[in-house]
């Protein structure tokens, strides 16, 4: 078993919270992880991307190599397109479908989301109306990560563990609009996959 | 043991914990920030009472990071790779006074330069000071690396510098931690005229330093971190050094490389195994993240006989990191076809934070300097370099810690009016105030900037050695307190502000001006801790 990911955003955009998700429900079922991050310059407001490796098996490269990737999970529909020359021929493209526009030439959003239906294999996700709807404005990324939670290859039990780990300390009624994002996410993906 | 997932840095700074410091020294700077820090955030760390300090600069980082190994403590300093530069005096001189407790010098290095303004390869300091340098191929190699560097420099009474760059800086993965060991008790060294580098001591220790090279040697081709892996095809044998191994095995998805490899990690490089490789295969091809520094001593200066290839054969990209599919295709490897990036997708590089003082900052600087037209403003390193972007196109150069004043110094003397510098508050802690003191001394024509958004904002927000303290520094420093002004960087005092440049650009002399005003992500997570804590209070 390995999964390859790739998470796109814009910085600040926070797409470290899935990763940490996912990473998380790996170490716990014994998997090797990878994970690169981009610190620096690109956090003011740049385009940000994680490589995520999971694996049964020792896993060398911190870069994923070009058409490898299994997944692109994006938070935001432009950025979502930007990876796609390292996604694998059968991979899946999960991404927010609003956009977050900080540049005065962000191009138009139907053209954006044509161009992303274009694709064989998407799921392409209201996150934030989603997570609004259910009095968690907050918890759009783990709209996505639930959207994305088919492809995984992890338990979708793990990954509700994961939360309730990662975000115990911010008390129940974070836990638990995190946990009903998650579940609104995948039932989204598995009707519309 | 449980696994811990940690960034290469942490891994290096868990390790350091681990393995016994009693403080680390550093200055930000991506990729190597996450090490300080960590040790800074520990709650281990703090319990053993290691000091975690963000020093003015690099050198005075490494200095105290000497310091506290004459007094015979486990010690650290990390830096960015351009850091080295400013820390090379007492770098390199710390080859020549040994050292008593073990001290690691961190340099991470930005191949490709990601957050940078170049790639200089770290490797080079090394031998030049001819100390033994540690390069990791992985996180648990980087902190396993930091008990064996310890001990190495304990063994032989010399730092060691570990080299790291950016892909395992801020990479990710599980480490297992090993024992952890006590911290030295203070212990003075055994000659007291050790760390004296006058001319006739400096030569004998540098007479110690040469003789400890071959044992050196010896330590690289019996270290558990250079490898000889055979393999049946000797028609080619492969080098890696540092990450390029990891590069390598993601090509061979059964871990079955064909070829004869030479995994190196620690230098001096271990020449036996080089030689063995080279007697052996036809072919050699070199894989190094950085520059080919190795590759060019193998090939020699005249080229010798043996056949190589890297990245002065064109078989590799010059410049610039590797990734798996460069190393794949410079082994004749077939490499996954894939689409292109559509082309509506557009660029969108980093900006300046909605509400950040800079941005107030440049548009009343913009309006001063319009009358006299582009070129005129040199700047530094920090947030504020985005300045040279649009909307504001506001600067015109940034070219290394505290050049900006030192620069507008030289523009000045050359004749160029007005001549501006425009420097952030912990840069010119940095590297600043020396040149302010040029300038004032030489009552050069000239306005300094001092962007005090009092924190070092572009690494993450770690505290800037000049935070409340600007104005009186540079009026110590001798400036005319007429012409040395705060102001507030606030769209209301737009005009104010403008008036303030106009008539300070225009004076023939030294002008500070200070606009002042916290940075707005840290002032946005200041806010939220303390509603945090208002909470818990409640």
């Amino acid at each position: 078993m390995k999964k390859d990911i790739i998470l796109g955003g814009v910085g600040g955009q926070g797409i470290l919270s899935i990763a940490a998700v996912i990473g998380y429900a790996s170490i716990n079922m014994g998997w090797y992880i990878k994970q690169a991050e981009v610190h620096g310059m690109s956090q003011r407001g740049g385009d940000v991307q994680s490589n995520l490796r999971i694996s049964d098996q020792e896993i060398y490269s911190d870069l994923i190599p070009q058409g490898k990737a299994d997944l692109i999970i994006a938070v935001e529909p432009m950025e979502s397109l930007r990876y796609l020359p390292l996604l694998a021929p059968d991979g899946w493209l999960i991404t927010n479908s609003e956009p977050f526009v900080n540049i005065p030439n962000y191009p138009d959003l139907e053209k954006i989301h044509a161009e992303i239906r274009s694709f064989p294999r998407h799921v392409l996700v209201e996150a934030d109306k989603m997570a609004k709807e259910i009095n968690a404005a907050k918890s759009a990324n783990m709209v996505i990560l639930g959207a994305s939670s088919p492809f995984i290859g992890i338990e979708f039990d793990k990954l509700e563990s994961a939360i309730r780990a990662i975000f115990g300390k911010k008390g129940d009624t974070v836990i638990q609009n995190n946990l009903n994002a998650l579940n609104l996410g995948r039932e989204f993906a598995l009707k519309n996959m | 043991m449980q696994k811990v997932m940690l960034l290469g840095d942490e891994a290096i700074a868990q390790g350091a914990i681990d393995a016994g410091i009693s403080g680390i020294y550093a200055y930000p700077g991506t990729p190597s920030t996450e090490i300080t820090e960590y040790v800074e955030h520990s709650r281990e760390a703090k319990e053993k009472n290691i000091r975690a300090f963000w020093a003015a600069n690099e050198k005075t980082a490494v200095e105290g990071a000497i310091g506290m190994a004459y007094a015979g403590k486990r010690t650290m300093a990390c830096m960015k790779h351009v850091g080295l530069n400013v820390a090379a005096d007492a770098f390199i001189n710390s080859a020549i006074t040994g050292t008593n407790g073990g001290m690691i010098v961190v340099s991470a290095d930005d191949p490709s330069m990601h957050s940078s303004q170049n790639e200089q390869d770290s490797r080079f300091y090394g031998k030049f000071s001819l100390l033994p340098i540690l390069e990791p191929t992985n996180q648990q190699e980087a902190y396993d690396m930091v008990h064996y560097g310890f001990e190495l420099s304990e063994r032989y009474h010399l730092p060691v510098l570990m080299r790291i760059t950016t892909r395992l800086a801020h990479s990710r993965s599980g480490v297992v931690r090993s024992a952890s060991r006590e911290q030295n008790p203070v212990k003075l060294p055994e000659d007291l005229r050790q760390y004296v580098l006058l001319p006739a001591l400096a030569r004998k220790r540098y007479k110690s330093l040469l003789a400890a090279q071959n044992d050196l040697i010896e330590e690289g081709e019996k270290s558990p971190f250079n490898k000889y892996i055979d393999g049946a095809d000797k028609k080619l044998g492969i080098i890696t050094f540092g990450i390029a191994f990891n590069y390598l095995m993601e090509n061979y998805p059964d871990r079955v490389v064909p070829y004869p490899v030479l995994k190196v990690s620690q230098y001096p490089a271990p020449r036996r195994m080089i030689e063995k490789l080279c007697k052996e295969c036809d072919e050699i091809i070199v894989f190094e993240e950085g520059a080919p520094m190795i590759e060019e001593l193998l090939r020699g200066y005249l080229n010798n006989s043996l056949k190589i290839k890297g990245r002065l054969d064109g078989t590799l990209p010059r410049d610039g990191e590797l990734n798996p599919n460069m190393v794949g295709a410079a082994l004749g490897l077939t490499i996954a076809e894939t689409v292109e990036m559509p082309a509506i997708v557009v660029g969108r590089p980093p900006s300046l934070c909605s509400g950040c003082s800079h941005i107030d900052t440049y548009i009343a600087l913009n309006e001063a300097m319009l009358p006299y037209g582009k070129g005129r403003v040199f700047a530094d390193i920090g947030c504020y370099t985005l300045g040279a972007l649009a909307p504001y196109d506001a600067i015109n150069s940034c070219v290394d810690m505290g050049a900006s004043i030192t620069m507008a110094k030289g523009a000045a003397d050359a004749g160029l009016r007005p001549s501006v510098g425009v420097i952030g508050d912990s840069t010119f802690t940095h590297s600043g105030m020396t040149g302010l003191l040029d300038a004032i001394n030489d009552n050069t024509p000239m306005t300094v900037v001092i962007l005090d958004n009092s924190i070092t904002a572009m690494t993450g927000g770690q505290k800037s050695a000049a935070t409340g303290k600007v104005k009186e520094i540079c009026l110590g420093l001798g400036i005319d307190p007429e012409h040395c002004h705060i102001i507030k960087p606030l769209r209301k005092n737009h005009e104010e502000n403008v008036a303030i440049f106009k008539k300070e650009i225009e004076y023939e002399g030294v002008s500070v001006i200070i606009p002042t005003r916290e940075c707005i992500v840290s002032l946005d997570k200041r806010m939220r801790e303390k509603h945090k804590e208002k909470k818990a209070a409640e």
